[in-house]
């Protein structure tokens, strides 16, 4: 039986004992029904990228890789260039995981290390909801408070105080790049703080045990237990930005959606998401639309691997599926 | 008494105190984030809040309007996804726990959970391939579909999770009867893991009920109430995206109290499924 | 050097001596004040006593061993020596337990240099996920003890001698220490107590997990570093107590039973209970 599953090349006589190892015909159609389902589901996935590679051919031939450089985007003139959503997508998700790998670590660390038992379970419970609100929620959250409170409040002492920067100029409305990024990172916060619990929960007492009798602080002691967990940690943070780089009802509704590379974070700017979600049924002609699906493509292959690198360093360090589980 | 050796002890115990308490405050934030989005969204959605408002279609601006055909919508297209996702969620589940053995289980395990990490607004451009075009119109089955494949890696790895914590024990005491492996997978197994997969199948729905970007190009959205399966169908997070993004302070109001809705649903399920759980361990 | 070796089954016949509550083991200098000094120590896991009315002291430069059976308590008093058991949650003692003459429950002790004078090897060994180097020089750094790298290397050059590990390791200090054996990751554990110069040594099963040779090389070393340090070693290898120490407690089900010298203990023990533990009668 282990014979088919170690090589490619399956013996004709073999297809008996796959189908059915013990022999029992109810086994034989169990087994196919499962398989053959799974399989679907699998080939289902090769389809995406399939379809999205068919349908994005004829802006790959138009545009080739001009496309990710190009620096407009204009549906009028049929000229489509992407760098203004892989720009918007990179920054928004950068700035996200600035502010939110801290805080994220932070609950991670007080849920672990910190709080007591009967109120590490709620509190983590508390903390994890924000991970269930959907994306379009906080979108409204985002347009009609956390917008006009920036624009109000924070930006204009930003642009005071830091205003000599290239990265707080310009005019303040309350959406554009900032905005964004801090919508996502409150979305991304939860996912990474869970995960990052799991990893230090995986960290064996006799770590924390060795630093004490050493004569360490809890704070030097919590070190400890960091750098044993420093690969899952990164793990953690790479899978939230696989989320964040695909958030796209949020960010949508506070980013300004203007496809313009500008420094300053009160700018407006544009993600792929959010462009696909703007545009996909505006989209007049067949160019217009394989563009976009090319931008579908992109973003396909970039969660990817993102994603793929995340799940590497986690599974290695917790080997249960508790913490990747959380992250779906 | 043992006192500390000076100012470098001092300095290491104030850097420990403050570190601690900077995790706390982190902690209280993240907290006090939710509270304050929840809070904002009973006060403002409760004023529109009605009976009307949740039996009526949109109408004019001016003339109120509700979101009855698209909590109707949104249930519709939660019944086909889950008509399909979930028995395909779990036939998965059970493959990668019980059927699938070796490299083979393993690349498929690799391929559903590229399926989780998925972009949703891609899934809603595939659905749209393979399915709007052909059939030249937006339809609520495409809009299902699309939901249907969001949800199977979730159904299909929860299951996978709740099978696999099954003891040994329980599974070979059954074959040790002679039972064959469906009798014992279906009769044996899943049961014992039944709970488990019914929460995760309640946290998929949760999941789902909440994604709009999908939507947006399958199902796309309606101002009346359903009909066919075949036509457009309104939703209730497509619904909220409209009224929140129009230029009307009536429909930004309408779009709070369908937020409000939206949450009490989602929320309910969530703590539901974590007071069921809870009482296992 | 010399190992003492095991006195099997040739029991002397029970002297009888006058009943003696007091299981002090008179000091040989009595002006010496003991290095550690317990009593009436009662602790608590939650509701459950482990340690009931434990007196004893604990003379300095001495390797004392503590014996019984699993679950007898010996650990957990080990570890109230240092205070490791303020880690866990729920539990409570009463009773003093000094060290130099100062209560260490007393409040506003400091538990950290509390820990720099006491230290510990665990029983299984646990070194940093980080190079030899920075394992054995983690308590240097974070307790701020030396003030150069020079000060620093010679340190941990000093600490690797002293646990009889520096001419394995001194071409690969920077590599990792989960590379070592097990015998050798424990004496870098070992090593890394040592760095900070304690004064007491506190020792759990330090060879439980190793094979016949890594333990007696452990043995030598404990033979060595009696010159220096007041050596606690808790064992369930009652041999091992026999080699080892100088005096040896013997613990049941959470009291003390017995404190004598070592040779004395294992030919002729004051308490019946002793004699028929270490007879093998039961545990």
């Amino acid at each position: 039986m282990s014979v088919a599953t170690n090589k490619l090349r399956i013996d004709v006589r073999d297809w008996r004992r796959i189908l059915s190892p013990t022999g029992n015909p109810g086994d034989a159609v169990f087994r196919v029904l499962m398989t053959a389902i799974t399989f679907f589901v699998v080939a289902i996935v090769i389809g995406m990228v399939l379809t999205l590679g068919a349908d994005s051919m004829q802006s790959i031939r138009h545009f080739g890789w001009g496309f990710l450089t190009g620096r407009e985007w204009n549906p009028v003139r049929g000229n489509f260039g992407a760098l203004p959503f892989i720009y918007g997508t990179l920054m928004s998700s950068l700035i996200a995981l600035l502010i939110s790998v801290p805080f994220s670590l932070g609950i991670a660390i007080f849920l672990v290390e910190q709080a007591p038992h009967y109120l590490a379970k709620p509190v983590g419970f508390v903390v994890e909801l924000l991970a269930a609100i959907p994306s379009v929620v906080y979108g409204v959250w985002g347009i009609f408070v956390l917008a006009p409170f920036l624009r109000v409040h924070i930006e204009p002492k930003l642009a005071a105080l830091l205003g000599w920067t290239p990265f707080f100029q310009g005019q303040i409305t309350g959406i554009g790049l900032l905005t964004g990024g801090i919508i996502l990172a409150i979305m991304v916060t939860p996912i990474i703080s869970a995960v990052v619990r799991d990893v230090l929960s995986a960290v064996p007492g006799s770590q924390r045990e060795a630093a004490l009798a050493l004569g360490a602080t809890k704070w030097e002691m919590i070190r400890v237990v960091l750098v044993n967990g420093a690969p899952g940690i990164a793990g953690a943070v790479i899978l939230g930005l696989g989320r964040a780089l695909g958030e796209t009802m949020a960010v949508t509704m506070v980013i300004g959606n203007r496809p313009e590379i500008s420094l300053s974070l009160f700018a407006p700017s544009y993600t792929i998401a959010s462009a696909i979600a703007n545009e996909f049924t505006e989209a007049t002609d067949d160019l217009y639309l394989s563009a976009l699906v090319e931008l579908g493509l992109i973003l396909f292959l970039v969660t990817f691997v993102v994603n793929g690198l995340a799940r590497i360093l986690v599974w290695n360090v917790t080997r249960k599926t508790g913490g990747l589980s959380r992250a779906a | 008494m043992i006192t500390y050796a000076g100012r470098a002890d001092r300095s290491r115990r104030i850097s420990s105190a403050l570190m601690t308490s900077l995790t706390a405050l982190c902690t209280l934030l993240a907290v006090g984030a939710l509270f304050i989005i929840l809070a904002y969204i009973a006060v403002q959605g409760i004023g529109s809040l009605n009976l009307q408002f949740l039996i009526d279609s949109p109408r004019p601006v001016g003339e109120g309007g509700g979101i009855g055909n698209a909590i109707l919508g949104s249930l519709v297209l939660l019944g086909i996804s889950s008509a399909f996702g979930l028995p395909i969620g779990i036939c998965v589940g059970v493959y990668l726990s019980e059927v699938g053995k070796g490299r083979l289980a393993s690349i498929v395990r690799f391929i559903v959970d590229t399926l989780t990490g998925i972009p949703s607004i891609v899934t809603g451009v595939f659905v749209y391939a393979i399915l709007v075009l052909p059939m030249k119109h937006f339809s609520a089955f495409a809009g299902g579909v699309a939901l249907a494949l969001i949800m199977v890696p979730i159904v299909a790895r929860t299951t996978e999770e709740m099978l696999k914590l099954v003891p040994h024990s329980l599974r070979e005491g059954a074959l040790a009867l002679g039972a064959p492996q469906w009798r014992v997978t279906l009769g044996v197994i899943l049961p014992a893991a039944a709970s488990g997969i019914a929460t995760g199948a309640m946290l998929a729905i949760a999941r789902v009920s909440g994604e709009t970007a999908p939507l947006l190009f399958t199902a796309f959205g309606s101002r009346f109430f359903p009909t066919s399966l075949n036509e457009p169908i309104a939703s209730l997070t497509v619904q909220i995206y409209n009224y929140a993004l129009s230029p009307y302070d009536e429909w930004h109001a309408l779009a709070w109290a369908a937020t409000l809705v939206l949450m009490t649903l989602i929320l309910g399920i969530n703590i539901i499924v974590r007071v069921l759980t809870r009482r296992k361990f | 050097m010399q190992l003492k070796s095991m006195p099997v089954q040739t029991m002397a016949p029970r002297v009888e001596v006058p009943e003696r509550r007091d299981t002090r083991v008179p000091s040989e200098t009595p002006s010496t004040q003991p290095k550690v000094s317990v009593r009436d120590l009662d602790f608590f896991y939650g509701r459950t006593q482990a340690l009931h009315a434990i007196s004893v002291d604990i003379p300095e430069r001495v390797v004392m061993a503590f014996i019984g059976p699993s679950g007898c308590g010996k650990s957990t008093f080990l570890r109230t020596l240092n205070r490791m058991n303020d880690v866990i949650p729920a539990t409570r003692l009463s009773g003093k337990v000094m060290i130099d003459g100062h209560d260490i429950y007393a409040p506003g002790t400091d538990v950290v240099a509390l820990r720099r004078k006491v230290g510990m090897v665990f029983q299984k060994s646990n070194p940093f996920p980080k190079s030899i180097f920075e394992n054995v020089a983690y308590g240097l750094r974070i307790n701020r003890i030396t003030s150069s790298k020079s000060e620093l290397a010679g340190r941990v050059e000093q600490a690797l001698q002293d646990a009889a590990l520096w001419n394995e390791v001194k071409d690969r200090l920077k590599t990792s220490a989960l590379s070592l054996s097990g015998g050798q990751q424990q004496r870098l554990c070992i090593a890394r107590a040592l760095a900070i110069r304690p004064e007491i040594l506190l020792m759990d099963e330090p060879a439980s997990a190793l094979d016949p040779i890594a333990t007696s090389k452990i043995e030598e070393l404990i033979f060595d570093l009696k010159k220096q340090y007041t050596i606690v070693i808790v064992t369930h290898n009652m041999q091992q107590a026999a080699r080892v120490s100088d005096t040896t407690a013997f613990f049941l089900l959470g009291k003390l039973i017995e404190v004598n010298a070592t040779e004395k203990m294992f030919t002729a023990p004051n308490e019946k209970l002793t004699e028929d533990y270490i007879t093998g009668r039961f545990g």
